[in-house]
């Protein structure tokens, strides 16, 4: 899939329901930020300079060994419209701050979509993967490889009492930054997800919504993260954030299985209604959307509805963003028209007219 | 219970933030909540963050250097004065983690409880850390094997921190 396709189609590997404990884990990500040693960070570089990064990251991904099949390729976001890049961001393929000063920036994308190298955000490089489900290993594992083929090329800034360095100090050491992103509707009906927030902050980790869509309301969905990067190997940064996610997904499973036991009509009449409202609305805000597909993920990972592919759920989670509307219907569209196009795409998706 | 930021609308989303321990719940209508978390998922918490990495780097200046003296400090390489960090809490080149690490030191103590690496080591700019590293681990891995009485891969460990100890002193000289 080229950068071209990546725009047009909501689609990425990472929304596929079938990575590990995919009924809580949505998406198992892994980055790390690396510099360049000749050259100041990012905030301080001129246009020009800033191309000679792009330029030396392009000559890195050239070469073979590091693109093994997977096909990296790069495009500096200036050469994209505003609504695609925008549409990188809803995908969660680069981040919002990518867009600022974007003709100082650029991203590698893999082609099916699970790695992506931002070049020029706070740090020279900044290389993601993104996988369904939980699969931190994995995903470190894939960064790891590809890191020591940059290196090959790419004189990094790196001090043996510091480790990697980065423009923010509080990135320094591994420059890794491990999260998940979790579904916990569960949790939050019982009332029981402060308490398991909570405790999870104790252990050097950061809960928040998902960027954006930061509230509880707004899809149930949680990201938790590592803190530190410094004084922890990376396999340990990794393991701490596999055991803590275990518990959570323990905790989302038993509150899950209390409701259906002991509000069983409640739940499915949630589900029910979710379902109802998606397949025949008319207008639909984000927000209700986000809300009533947190609703139908949950009745499909309890079974209460077996029509509705749990990925299907993920990928209308992304389409049903703004920049995505605009381009489906390939133009500038006011709010109002934008909630009935969502309400349509919703409809058409779920397979109603 | 109404909104907490309006105190018009009755407050349906609850919004929970958790940083450093620190819990933040704020109990939002959801026109409220939707401005709300427009401010506070965007740019601004990176932006928190960047202010309290200033504040606690001018607090180890002045420590450091009393008052004058040190806001006049450049990086010779890259120019970023310690104002300029103290309002970006970004740092501006390598060369300033040399150039300022005496105050940078205590800050990563307070971020990361340590100001060590112990992490990965790269395999072309590390050169030595990363073979005295590898020979660390094989050491304790030794030590591991002939716990268990596994002599064979023992002798296998032995000789392999054997090649990388000719390694090492080949590149010292």
């Amino acid at each position: 899939m080229s950068i071209k396709e990546t725009v047009n189609n909501p689609h990425s590997h990472w929304m596929e329901a079938s990575g590990p404990e995919a009924d809580v884990v949505v998406s198992s990500r892994v980055r790390v930020a690396r510099n360049l040693s000749i050259s100041p960070f990012p905030h301080l570089l001129s246009e020009s300079d800033a191309r000679d990064i792009i330029h030396s990251v392009s000559l890195a991904i050239g070469n073979k060994e590091a693109d093994r099949s997977r096909s990296l390729e790069l495009v500096e976001l200036g050469e994209l419209a505003p609504v695609e890049r925008q549409i990188l961001v809803e995908k969660h393929l680069i981040s919002p701050d990518l867009l600022e000063e974007f003709q100082k920036k650029a991203v590698v994308i893999s082609q099916d979509e699970v790695i992506s190298i931002m070049i020029n955000e706070e740090d020279h490089l900044r290389l993601q993967c993104l996988l369904p489900g939980l699969q931190l290993k994995e995903a470190w594992d894939s960064i790891n490889l590809l890191d020591d083929e940059l290196e090959k090329t790419l004189e990094y800034a790196y001090d043996e009492e510091l480790g990697y360095l980065t423009a923010c100090p509080t990135n320094v050491g591994t420059g890794l930054r491990a999260s998940v992103m979790l579904h916990l509707p569960g949790l939050v009906l019982v009332n029981r997800i402060k308490d398991v927030l909570g405790s999870v902050s104790k252990l050097g980790l950061t809960v928040r919504g998902l960027y954006g869509e930061g509230t509880e309301a707004s899809g149930n969905l949680f990201q938790v993260s590592n803190q530190i990067t410094m004084g922890q190997t990376e396999e340990d940064i990794i393991n701490a954030l596999i055991s803590v996610t275990g518990q959570i997904v323990t905790s989302e499973r038993a509150a899950r299985e209390a409701l259906l036991r002991e509000r069983r009509e409640h739940i499915e009449d949630r589900v029910g209604r979710a379902y109802g409202l998606l397949s025949h609305a008319r207008i639909m805000s984000s927000e209700e959307a986000v809300r009533l597909l947190s609703d139908l993920r949950l009745g499909v990972s309890l079974k209460l509805i077996d029509i509705i592919p749990a990925n299907l759920i993920t990928e209308l989670m992304v389409m049903i963003r703004p920049a995505f509307l605009v381009k489906k219907a390939g133009k500038e569209i006011s709010p109002f028209t934008r909630d009935v196009v969502r309400a349509n795409l919703i409809r058409e998706k779920m397979g109603f007219k | 219970m109404n909104c907490e930021r309006c105190q018009v609308r009755p407050a349906v989303v609850h919004l929970t933030e958790i940083v450093n321990n620190k819990k933040r719940t704020l109990n939002l209508c959801e026109q409220c909540a939707r401005e709300v978390q427009a401010e506070s998922f965007g740019i601004i918490p990176q932006m928190g963050l960047h202010n309290f990495l200033a504040s606690l780097f001018s607090s180890q200046v002045a420590a450091h250097f009393g008052s004058a003296v040190s806001q006049g400090e450049k990086c010779p390489s890259c120019g970023l004065s310690e104002a300029q960090f103290a309002q970006s809490g970004l740092l501006g080149c390598a060369e300033c983690y040399r150039k300022f690490s005496d105050r940078l030191d205590p800050v990563f103590r307070r971020m990361h409880g340590i100001s060590k690496h112990t992490g990965k080591v790269p395999e072309r700019t590390g050169g030595k850390v990363r073979l005295s590293k590898e020979i660390d681990r094989l050491k304790t891995r030794l030590r591991e094997v002939i716990g268990r009485e596994e002599f064979e891969e023992a002798a296998g460990i032995r000789d392999r921190i054997r090649d990388l100890e000719k390694e090492m002193a080949g590149e010292a000289d």
